[in-house]
């Protein structure tokens, strides 16, 4: 065997043999950074879950097109045996100026100024034709058809297309509210991430600390800084290991236990049984990513953490 | 083998640990130095072992002069010298026979070596059949005779003894200083720091007595005398 092998070799065993030896140091670290990596993956879900139900939301959208006051009938009739013709298009209504107004006055009927504003002048409302898409993950190549140039002059200049129809208003606050939400989310889980970090690392820490004297005797040995912290190293990353498969399973088993009996509840934005899936249909990648994190984490900071004992510079 | 020239160590103004001193020691000499706590004994020790750096002088050891020594070479000189302490610090995790193959293993010694040298040099120590202990189980003595171990494992040319018997019954004390004599047999030069009368006495070695940072009495074959 090459010496480096020997070297490589005997660092590993003894990362091993330490970790055993050691399990009282072990235990609160592996826990610390258990809950950790549980919160972060467990966080993790909830966002592409919520991400999910907000995509759902905002594919649930008819377009409304508002016609400009000088389209003809030959224009609409052309117009919408075109739309109609088109593979993605469930239903197609008109909707003239004068039932428009109907639909308004109906919808206001108990505010007067408005009524009497709208009656004192021509009809302002303009004609309109609403369109349900079959599929409404594939909207976009409707907006594409009905924004081509021949047709965008039929369309009221001001008004436009609106994607959302009546429940526009709605759309917008859910909108607004998610962006909210997800801002908030997204800050929630730096801040998680940093103070969780910064246990993590303090953990790591007191455990090196707490061996600070070995670490000078192998340095009075004649050791080299690198034949010294490689055994942290592995610790920590056996650390970093264990605590992802932990995570990872405590989350499988949660959702095993718990999305039988919530199945078709929702908490709120929270859709359980598309969280499920999320995570048995990505089960192996989380795995993989959890471990990865745990490992860097582990290996990352006993670095730094080992480095301050580790200075071969003599007092001068 | 050990030169040091006008070696002193000033930490700051109002404490000066060493001053000046003047010390040559012949390949396999066994030297013992003496003095009162604070005359600078252990700092006299961790400049040759590099944990300091002398405030002026020159120090070689085993023809590796210090001047040029550089940070990351420090692991090597540590190597060649073999230093058995006053408080042990073996490694507590970690059995016998391993606290002494680590010497070993970090210069990458085979394994099929290390199980080799490993018992020859505990059987030296009289610690053959305390091989898979742990530190904890062992007497002070019998520790510290695994220090010698572990510090002779790697056949230094010089071993530095920091007061290995200080923490230490007389009858273990003893046992100890026959240790360091038979190593110094085979030809290591030994450096030994020490407070007690009776083991200079029955030494008949050459003293170096230190006092308040200065050598004050250099003679061979001499008795303890402050």
């Amino acid at each position: 065997m090459k010496k480096s092998m020997i070297t490589f070799y005997r660092v590993l065993k003894a990362g091993f043999v330490n970790f055993f030896r050691n399990l009282s140091l072990a235990l609160p670290a592996v826990a610390v950074m258990t809950v950790t990596l549980f919160i972060s993956l467990f966080l993790y879900i909830a966002n592409v879950t919520f991400s999910n139900t907000i995509t759902q939301i905002n594919n649930k959208i008819s377009i409304t097109i508002y016609l400009s006051d000088s389209v003809t009938s030959t224009q609409l009739k052309n117009f919408e045996i075109q739309v109609k013709g088109l593979p993605n298009v469930k239903s197609v209504e008109y909707i003239s100026k004068d039932e428009a107004l109907a639909i308004y006055k109906a919808d206001n009927a108990n505010n007067q100024n408005l009524l009497q504003a709208v009656s004192e002048t021509s009809n302002p409302l303009p004609a309109s034709i609403n369109i349900t898409p079959v599929d409404i993950n594939k909207i976009q190549d409707l907006k594409n058809f009905i924004n081509q140039k021949q047709f965008i002059k039929l369309q009221d200049k001001q008004l436009g297309i609106s994607y959302s129809g009546d429940r526009k208003q709605a759309i917008d606050r859910i909108a607004k509210a998610t962006s909210v939400m997800r801002e908030a989310g997204l800050i929630g889980i730096g801040i998680f991430a940093l103070v969780s970090a910064l246990i993590i690392f303090n953990t790591l820490r007191m455990a090196i600390f707490n061996r600070k004297d070995e670490i000078t005797i192998m340095r009075l040995l004649g050791a080299k800084p690198w034949y010294i912290r490689g055994p942290f190293v592995v610790e920590a990353a056996i650390y970093g290991f264990i605590s992802a498969l932990i995570s990872v399973a405590v989350i499988k088993f949660m959702f095993t236990i718990f999305s039988s009996s919530l199945q078709a509840s929702s908490l709120g934005l929270l859709d359980i049984s598309y969280a499920t899936k999320f995570f048995n249909d990505h089960f192996w990648i989380l795995l993989s990513a959890q471990i990865l994190i745990g490992l860097l984490l582990g290996i990352l900071f006993s670095i730094v953490a080992t480095a301050r004992y580790l200075k071969l510079r003599t007092s001068k | 083998m050990i030169l040091l020239d006008r070696v002193s160590k000033i930490y700051n103004r109002k404490s000066t640990a060493i001053e000046r001193i003047n010390l040559h020691i012949e390949p396999k000499e066994f030297v013992i130095v003496v003095g009162q706590s604070g005359a600078g004994k252990t700092t006299l020790l961790r400049l040759l072992t590099r944990e300091e750096k002398p405030t002026s002088g020159k120090i070689v050891v085993g023809g590796i002069d210090y001047d040029k020594l550089k940070d990351k070479d420090i692991p090597l000189l540590r190597r060649k010298i073999g230093v058995v302490f006053q408080d042990f610090k073996l490694l507590p995790n970690r059995t016998v026979f391993e606290n002494v193959a680590f010497a070993l293993e970090i210069v990458g010694v085979s394994t099929k070596e290390i199980n080799n040298t490993v018992p020859r040099v505990l059987d030296i120590v009289n610690l053959k059949n305390k091989s898979d202990n742990m530190p904890y189980e062992l007497s002070g003595g019998e520790r510290q005779r695994v220090a010698i171990a572990r510090a002779i494992v790697r056949q230094p040319k010089i071993l530095i003894a920091d007061e290995p018997t200080g923490n230490l019954d007389p009858k273990y004390a003893w046992d100890v200083i026959k240790v360091l004599e038979k190593i110094n047999r085979f030809g290591t030069t030994v450096l030994l720091t020490t407070h007690n009368q009776e083991i200079v006495n029955k030494l008949k070695r050459r003293v170096v007595t230190i006092e308040n940072g200065k050598i004050v009495s250099d003679r061979t074959n001499a008795s303890y005398r402050l």
